[in-house]
């Protein structure tokens, strides 16, 4: 599968990646590269088996329902650009 | 088969019949006392990003761990809806930017849900049972809120809610019309309050609703769908889904076609518009999440769950039905609510006739709560005041008519229904001897009355009125009637 321009540039902007012309031509022959190689991958036979999605053979520890955590708004606002009344304060975004 | 073209839900337009399909995601946030996967607490109305762990903040290195009483609110849950409860669950990432959603992504459940395939019955009015599928119900975090109008230029982000566990229950598209979508939401509420599940606050945002609506001729194939995003009313859904579908058949019937497309309701027009961002946001790229183990639950865990869950609205229908043959669709009201379910056994139990306890209880005492607009476990009038106005009703003690105004009286003073009867005088007048005065009276008053009413016995009721006004509604109506009729001649009907 051959990845093209327009593939690029909805993928840099899906995570809000800016890339200039030259990038993007670099990253088309290099996401084509990875792609090939998955593609390769893909001629091994796995009907049958379970994707892993970790290596380690346990399942999720897990927490009580109990409040041990929070409390400290100054510090979650702390390295906010901007900030106010201890709000995040960020460009108008409304619908 | 669920639901299909019942004629009375079909749309008539004249160029044929339209068909309403309606899908529903609803989004019930689970009551627990802290978050999905992080220790901070989830009260609503705190001071703003005070609830936030660094997790729920997305601060680089945190990890997430999930909370075992959500898991365990999902399985009561989706036993409640009579699902499938999946042993073995994963969570995955679904990518998008906002403001709201530090991680830039919300952990969710996408390929393997908590909870598969269930079933909601509908008991409608005039007895009509629906059946509406139940895809899945899957966890995952509710974002952050953003205030708009705090600032011209900015918008201020408040986390406290970022983390927040949600269960998304997907509905099949077997949703006919907008009371049946209404009906639907009422429903699930009703389940998740019994359960304890979700506190069903929709104005505190703890149930809302994503709304699929589209349109076709009978039969044939789905049309396309526009997504009505984040209703939290049920009157809302009502007015959203009515605008949605005649904006649709308008398009269609003018030629055009419909735009798949995610919409926004106004509550002030009472229209849907289309949302300004562009829909590439939906390429969310779901993948498991790395920092996240499949969570895998022994059946020992569920069946306890099972064992434990509370008696549910339908269990509580089909009790009422067998023990009282109420109506169906009365039962439904009734237990729409436990609290009201609870007061209506409490009045059965102390004596009153189930028939005349719902019809007391759904009209005189519900219409008085809901004129009042306080909670219904507020309400002055207790359930052993009613059970006492009603057996005075029965003994004839007091009329029908003065039970509704001896119920008022309570609601205001508090003071028990039979003190009241007596220091007011509302006691009912049996004495023939008594009413017999009073009509003759009004005979004598008006002649001109008295000598039509026997070539048209339907003026009759006029009498009637006169005898309850002069006697201030005490008078026993049906002996009004038998002394009405013999003093004038007029022949029982």
């Amino acid at each position: 599968m051959k990845i093209d321009d327009g593939t690029v540039r909805h993928i840099a902007r899906l995570a809000r990646i800016r890339v200039t012309d030259a990038q993007a031509r670099t990253l088309e022959g290099e996401l084509t590269t990875i792609l090939q190689w998955v593609e390769q991958l893909n001629e091994v036979d796995t009907s049958g088996v379970e994707p892993m999605t970790s290596v380690m053979e346990t399942t999720a520890t897990m927490r009580k329902d109990e409040v041990t955590d929070g409390g400290y708004p100054e510090d979650i606002v702390k390295n906010a650009t901007e900030k106010a009344d201890q709000f995040f304060v960020v460009p108008k975004v409304v619908e | 088969m669920a639901n299909s073209a019942a004629s009375s839900n079909l749309i008539k337009s004249e160029t044929g019949d339209w068909e309403l399909v309606i899908g529903l995601e609803v989004h019930a946030q689970v009551t627990s006392k802290a978050k999905l996967f992080s220790g901070a607490a989830t009260k609503f109305g705190a001071e703003p990003n005070s609830q936030v762990s660094l997790v729920d903040a997305a601060m680089p290195g945190m990890l997430p761990v999930i909370n075992k009483e959500c898991l365990a609110q999902a399985v009561r849950t989706g036993l409640g809806l009579k699902a499938q409860v999946n042993l073995r669950s994963v969570f995955d990432r679904k990518n998008y930017f906002y403001p709201d959603l530090p991680q830039g992504y919300q952990i969710s459940q996408f390929s393997q849900p908590i909870v598969g395939e269930g079933e909601v019955v509908l008991n409608m009015e005039g007895g009509e049972t629906v059946r509406i599928g139940i895809e899945r119900l899957h966890l995952e975090q509710d974002a952050g809120k953003s205030l708009h109008d705090q600032d011209p230029k900015s918008s201020y982000v408040d986390l406290n809610r970022s983390g927040v566990a949600l269960m998304e229950i997907v509905s099949n598209p077997d949703i006919r019309s907008a009371r049946q979508a209404q009906a639907y939401v009422t429903k699930i509420r009703s389940i998740l309050r019994y359960l304890g599940t979700c506190d069903g606050n929709m104005e505190e945002g703890s149930l809302r609703a994503d709304v699929n609506v589209s349109m076709r001729r009978p039969g044939a194939e789905l049309g396309t769908r526009t997504e009505i995003k984040n209703i939290n009313s049920i009157r809302f859904i009502g007015q959203a889904i009515e605008y949605e579908s005649r904006r649709q058949i308008e398009v269609l019937e003018g030629g055009g076609e419909i735009t798949q497309e995610t919409r926004l309701f106004d509550t002030k027009t009472g229209q849907t518009r289309p949302m300004r961002s562009k829909e590439e946001a939906h390429d969310y790229r779901y993948f498991p999440d790395p920092d996240l183990l499949p969570v895998e639950l022994s059946r020992e865990f569920v069946d306890r769950l099972a064992e434990d869950l509370p008696e549910l609205p339908d269990q509580k229908t089909d009790r009422f039905m067998a023990d009282w043959g109420l109506d169906s669709y009365d039962v439904e009201l009734l237990v729409a609510e436990k609290e009201r379910a609870d007061y209506f056994e409490e009045m059965v139990g102390g004596g009153a006739a189930p028939k005349q306890a719902a019809n007391w209880l759904l009209n005189q005492h519900l219409g008085r709560v809901n004129k009042e607009g306080v909670a219904f476990e507020d309400a002055p009038v207790t359930a052993a005041a009613n059970i006492s106005i009603l057996k005075m009703v029965d003994e004839g003690t007091i009329s029908g008519k003065i039970a509704k105004e001896l119920y008022d009286l309570v609601w205001e003073t508090g003071d028990d229904p039979a003190k009241l009867v007596e220091e007011r005088g509302l006691r009912q007048v049996t004495d023939t001897v008594a009413i017999e005065k009073v009509v003759d009276e009004i005979i004598a008053a008006n002649p001109k009355q008295a000598g039509q009413v026997k070539a048209k016995p339907q003026t009759l009721g006029w009498f009637v009125g006169q005898v309850m006004q002069k006697t201030s509604g005490k008078a026993n109506p049906q002996a009004v009637n038998a002394i009405l009729r013999e003093k004038l001649e007029i022949a029982e009907d």
